[in-house]
C-alpha cells in the first residue's frame, strides 16, 4: 500500500514538474521572441538545422559502420544498398584490444575521479574551515598552479615517470591527472557557504575535524561533489595527450590512445574505423542520455573554473 | 566575480546566494577559537599538497632547469649549457612558424566557438518545445574522445567518397583537399573543432542565460519593447561579462591544441597545421632533444602566461 502509495505520489511529482516546466518554457518563449508566430517558426527551424548538421557527422559514422567494408569505400548513397551488416563489428571485436582499451579507459576515469575529488574535497575543506599554520601560503600557491598548463609539462613529467618507474602502469597514467587546482577552488567557494554554526555546534559535541568532514560538510555538498566528478570523469575518460605520452604498451593504453595506434592498422577499413568510433563514442553517450539535466548543470557549474 | 558568478550558479546548483563574501567578514570571536584550536587542517590540505608539489610544481621547476642543459631522452648524462637553447628557439624558424599556427588556429576556431555558440544558447534559451534534442545534439560531440572525432572527420574529409567531396561534386564543384591541401587544412581543423566543442560554450551561455532576473523582460515587455529589442537591450548587455569569461576560456583552450591536428593531419600537409605544442612534443620524443624541447615549452607558456594574466585583470577590477 505504501509503496504503490509512494510510487504514485514520485509520477505525479514527475508529471507535474514536467508540466510546470512546460509552463516555465511557454513563458520564457514570451519574454524572449514574444507572441509571432513568424518569429518562434523561424527560430524553430533555425534549432532544427543547426540540430541537423551537428548531429550528420555521429549519424554518417553510424550509418557507415553497418555497411559492408566493400560498400563503404564507394563514392555512394547515404543508405547502404547491398543491406545492413554487422561485420564491422565483428571485426572490430574480434579484435579484442579494444575492449580492453575501453576496460582500461574506464579503471583510469573512474580512479582519476574518486582521487581527484576525495583530495580535492579534503583540500578545500581545509582552505575553507579550518585554521593551520601556512594556510595562506598554500592557498596563494593554489591559485597560482591554475595558472600552469599541464601540456608544457609532458617533456619534464615523462622523464620524471621514467625515473618514478611508472612509464606503462596505470599509476602513470592516473596520478598527474589528479593535481586539479581549479576543484579545490571552485568546492572551496561551496564549502565557504556552509553555515559556520552547524560546524561549531558539532565541534563543542566533541565531533572531530574528520568527521565534519565526513558526515556534515561532505553529505551537504553532494551537488557541486556530484558536478566536479562529472566534469572530472568526462576529462579523464577523453583526455589523450597524457596516456599517449606515457604508455606505449598496447595493453596499458586507454581508449583514445589505442584507437589512436590503429587508424593506421586499418588502413582503408572505413566500416571497421567507423564501427571502433561507434563503441568508443557509446558509453559516455548513453550516460549522457540517462543524465542528461545532472550532467548539464555539472558541466555549466564548473566549467567556468569558479569564475 | 562574485556577483556575476553567483548569479549564474544560483540557479543550477542550489549554492546559497552569498558565497565567500559575507562570511570572513562577520566571523564571531567563538568560531575563529573554535577554529584554531582545530590544528587538523594541515592534514586534510597534505595528499593534495604533496599531489601538486609532486606532478605540478616539481616538474615545473624540473622542466626549467632542462631547459639550460642538453638532455637527451636517449641517453642519461647532461650537462649544463647557459641560455643557448634559449638562444636556438629564438632564431629557430619552426619555432616561429608553429606559434604562428597555433595562434592562427586559435583566431579560427575562437571567433566561431563564440558566436555559433552564443547562437545555439539564444535559440534554446526561448524555451521552445524540443529542449532535450536541442541540449543533447549540441553538446553530444563534445563528449567524444579526440581520435574519435578524428575519426568521423577523416571519413567525411575523405577524397572523392567522403560526405562532403560527394556533395560538394553534386553541386558542380571540384573536389577540395580539406586535409590535403596546405590553404584549407587549418579551416578544416577548425571547422571540425567547433563541431566538437562548441556544446562547452554553449552550456556555459546557457546557464548564464538562465540567470537573466525575469523581471527585466516583464519589464521590458509591458513599456513593449519587441522581440529584437529585448534581445539588443536585455540578453546581449547582460552576457558582457560571461562573454568576457568564455573568450579567454576559449583561447586559452584553443592555444594548447594538439589532439585533433595531431590525429588528422601530423601537423601537415607539408607541416602547415603544426602547432607549437606538436613541435614540443617532436623535438622531445621523436628527436629525443628534451633540453630543447622544454625550453620551447617555456617560451610557450610565456605566451600562455600573457593570456592567462589578462584573464585575471577584469576579475581584480570588479571585485
Amino acid at each position: 500500500m505504501a509503496v504503490t502509495e509512494s510510487v504514485s505520489t514520485i509520477v505525479a511529482t514527475r508529471r507535474s514538474t514536467a508540466q510546470q516546466t512546460r509552463a516555465e518554457n511557454r513563458t520564457l518563449t514570451k519574454l524572449t521572441i514574444g507572441p509571432s508566430p513568424w518569429v518562434r517558426a523561424g527560430a524553430l527551424a533555425a534549432l532544427v538545422v543547426l540540430a541537423a548538421l551537428w548531429l550528420l557527422p555521429l549519424l554518417w559514422g553510424a550509418v557507415t559502420s553497418f555497411k559492408h567494408e566493400a560498400e563503404a569505400a564507394l563514392p555512394a548513397s547515404w543508405w547502404p544498398t547491398q543491406g545492413w551488416t554487422l561485420d564491422a563489428y565483428r571485426q572490430v571485436l574480434g579484435n579484442s584490444e579494444l575492449l580492453g582499451w575501453m576496460w582500461n579507459s574506464l579503471v583510469v576515469a573512474v580512479l582519476v575521479t574518486a582521487l581527484t575529488v576525495l583530495i580535492s574535497a579534503m583540500a578545500a575543506f581545509a582552505f575553507s574551515q579550518t585554521l593551520f599554520k601556512g594556510r595562506s601560503l598554500l592557498q596563494f600557491l593554489t591559485v597560482a598552479s591554475i595558472m600552469m598548463p599541464g601540456q608544457i609539462l609532458i617533456v619534464p613529467l615523462f622523464k620524471q615517470m621514467q625515473a618514478m618507474g611508472l612509464v606503462d602502469t596505470f599509476a602513470g597514467i592516473v596520478l598527474p591527472q589528479v593535481v586539479a587546482p581549479v576543484m579545490v577552488f571552485i568546492l572551496k567557494r561551496f564549502f565557504d557557504a556552509i553555515p559556520g554554526e552547524l560546524l561549531d555546534a558539532a565541534r563543542i559535541d566533541g565531533a572531530g575535524t574528520w568527521r565534519l568532514f565526513w558526515t556534515i560538510v561532505l553529505p551537504l555538498s553532494k551537488s557541486i561533489l556530484v558536478a566536479v566528478a562529472i566534469f572530472v570523469f568526462i576529462g579523464a575518460w577523453n583526455n589523450f595527450l597524457w596516456p599517449f605520452i606515457v604508455t606505449t604498451d598496447p595493453q596499458f593504453m586507454t581508449l583514445p590512445v589505442g584507437l589512436s595506434t590503429v587508424k593506421n592498422a586499418y588502413g582503408v577499413q572505413y566500416a571497421q574505423n567507423m564501427a571502433s568510433a561507434m563503441i568508443a563514442a557509446l558509453p559516455l553517450l548513453v550516460v549522457f542520455m540517462l543524465f542528461q539535466r545532472r550532467i548539464v548543470q555539472g558541466v555549466a557549474t564548473t566549467g567556468m573554473g569558479g569564475q | 566575480m562574485t556577483a556575476s558568478s553567483t548569479s549564474l550558479s544560483a540557479p543550477v546548483t542550489r549554492l546559497p546566494r552569498r558565497g565567500a563574501g559575507t562570511r570572513s567578514g562577520a566571523t564571531p570571536a567563538v568560531r575563529s577559537s573554535l577554529r584554531a584550536r582545530d590544528k587538523s587542517g594541515y592534514l586534510f590540505v597534505a595528499p593534495f599538497a604533496v599531489a601538486t608539489g609532486l606532478f605540478l610544481l616539481w616538474p615545473t621547476i624540473y622542466g626549467l632547469w632542462m631547459s639550460f642543459t642538453d638532455q637527451s631522452l636517449t641517453a642519461t648524462g647532461s650537462s649544463f649549457i647557459g641560455i643557448d637553447n634559449y638562444v636556438e628557439a629564438f632564431s629557430d624558424p619552426q619555432v616561429w612558424q608553429t606559434l604562428l599556427h597555433t595562434v592562427w588556429f586559435t583566431v579560427l576556431s575562437t571567433v566561431p566557438l563564440i558566436i555559433v555558440a552564443l547562437l545555439m544558447a539564444l535559440l534554446v534559451h526561448t524555451g521552445l518545445p524540443g529542449q532535450w534534442v536541442w541540449r543533447m545534439s549540441f553538446f553530444a560531440p563534445f563528449l567524444l574522445t579526440s581520435a574519435v572525432v578524428s575519426s568521423l572527420a577523416s571519413w567525411l574529409f575523405q577524397p572523392e567518397i567522403g560526405l562532403l567531396d560527394v556533395w560538394i561534386a553534386k553541386l558542380g564543384l571540384g573536389p577540395v583537399g580539406w586535409l590535403t591541401d596546405e590553404n584549407v587544412a587549418m579551416f578544416s581543423i577548425a571547422l571540425v573543432t567547433v563541431w566538437w566543442t562548441v556544446g562547452f560554450n554553449f552550456l556555459l551561455y546557457l546557464a548564464a542565460l538562465q540567470g537573466i532576473p525575469q523581471q527585466l523582460y516583464e519589464a521590458a515587455t509591458i513599456d513593449g519593447a519587441g522581440g529584437w529589442r529585448r534581445l539588443f537591450s536585455i540578453t546581449l548587455p547582460q552576457l558582457k561579462t560571461i562573454t568576457g569569461v568564455i573568450v579567454v576560456l576559449q583561447l586559452l583552450a584553443s592555444l594548447k591544441v594538439f589532439d585533433q591536428i595531431y590525429l588528422l593531419t601530423a601537423g601537415g600537409p607539408n607541416g602547415s597545421t603544426r602547432p607549437i605544442l606538436e613541435y614540443v612534443y617532436d623535438t622531445g620524443f621523436t628527436n629525443y632533444r628534451l633540453g630543447y624541447a622544454s625550453a620551447i615549452s617555456y617560451v610557450f607558456f610565456a605566451l600562455i602566461l600573457v593570456f592567462t594574466l589578462v584573464r585575471l585583470l577584469p576579475t581584480k577590477k570588479e571585485a
